[in-house]
């Protein structure tokens, strides 16, 4: 069978586009993420306890953010790419893109609804309350809201196709919701503690710290690149079931 | 290493329900994602084996 010889890897979105290529690649792809994803985090969680010094004023609870920062950005970047792709399958009517799209909103809701809680679970101890409707927090929680209802309003409709359009909408209206999270610590008076990493400043971090923080970073980017290719895949079979090529797959 | 000994890791310095509480949740919440993403494939699989004998039949 022509999709079980392994050909050389090639990253071009078009061929990535095509359905067959792309169900091939990331099927080869996946455990790569997933291996990459174990390992970083085994490292950064080793970097996070065990190198890493007791925070000044904060003590040992800090170390909540090795994971609390991941999942917050990439609750973020992936709205943003989930967007991307959304609005690229509608303006060029490409529904691999779309799927993509499809792929990403419940990881990036996952991510949201950790970077919520674990943010709960560390404000509780550094601040007295687990919630405080503050801008980073409230902008956070309407992000969580925007992956549900991309997924919901999807679900709503039975053409895929049209589902994708009408999703598509909502995501990139909610894209200006990002850049509020991000600046809500600046714009308006936060219980939230500023950026910890900035382009212009010295980090306000130790150094392990930060080398442990990037590495839980790279851990979560791989295992949301992961469960976004694997579920894509079950979105590619779900949706083109009856196509010849999948067809050709089990017969 | 910082800590004396298990038990001082395990209490995180008294914080040790919110510190592993978190870690609990996030390990909690990714295995059941990737249980789930597993079904869901396991489930697409079948029905492309459903539908492939449902063309199959038509056919003949």
């Amino acid at each position: 069978m022509q999709a079980e010889t392994i050909r050389p890897l090639k990253f071009g979105l078009h061929r990535f586009a095509a359905p067959p290529e792309f169900y091939r690649v990331a099927g080869q792809l996946i455990p790569w993420f997933a291996v990459a994803a174990a390992l970083l985090a085994a490292f950064g969680l080793y970097l996070g306890f065990f190198v890493a010094p007791t925070d000044f004023q904060q003590g040992e609870v800090y170390r909540i953010i090795f994971i609390h920062v991941p999942t917050a950005w990439m609750a973020m970047f992936i709205y943003i790419v989930m967007a991307f792709w959304a609005g690229f399958g509608m303006a060029f009517n490409t529904r691999m893109s779309s799927m993509w799209a499809c792929a990403m909103a419940p990881t990036g809701a996952l991510m949201a609804f950790l970077a919520l809680c674990t943010g709960a679970l560390w404000g509780r101890p550094a601040w007295g309350t687990y919630w405080s409707w503050d801008a980073r927090m409230t902008s956070t929680l309407i992000l969580f809201f925007l992956y549900v209802g991309f997924i919901a309003l999807h679900g709503a409709i039975d053409d895929p196709r049209k589902a994708d359009r009408a999703a598509g909408v909502l995501a990139l209206v909610g894209v200006v919701n990002v850049p509020i999270i991000y600046f809500s610590v600046q714009w308006w008076n936060s219980l939230h503690q500023g950026a910890s990493i900035s382009l212009t400043r010295a980090p306000t971090m130790a150094i392990t710290m930060l080398e442990a923080m990037f590495v839980m970073m790279g851990a979560f980017w791989m295992y949301s690149i992961a469960a976004s290719l694997a579920r894509a895949r079950a979105i590619l079979l779900e949706r083109e079931s009856r196509s010849s090529w999948v067809q050709a797959m089990v017969s | 290493m910082h800590w004396g000994s298990w038990h001082d890791f395990w209490a995180m310095g008294g914080s040790g329900w919110f510190v592993w509480g978190a870690y609990g949740l996030v390990a909690l919440a990714l295995a059941t994602e990737m249980l789930l993403i597993r079904v869901r494939v396991k489930r697409a699989r079948e029905t492309v084996r459903r539908t492939s004998t449902w063309l199959n039949r038509g056919s003949e």
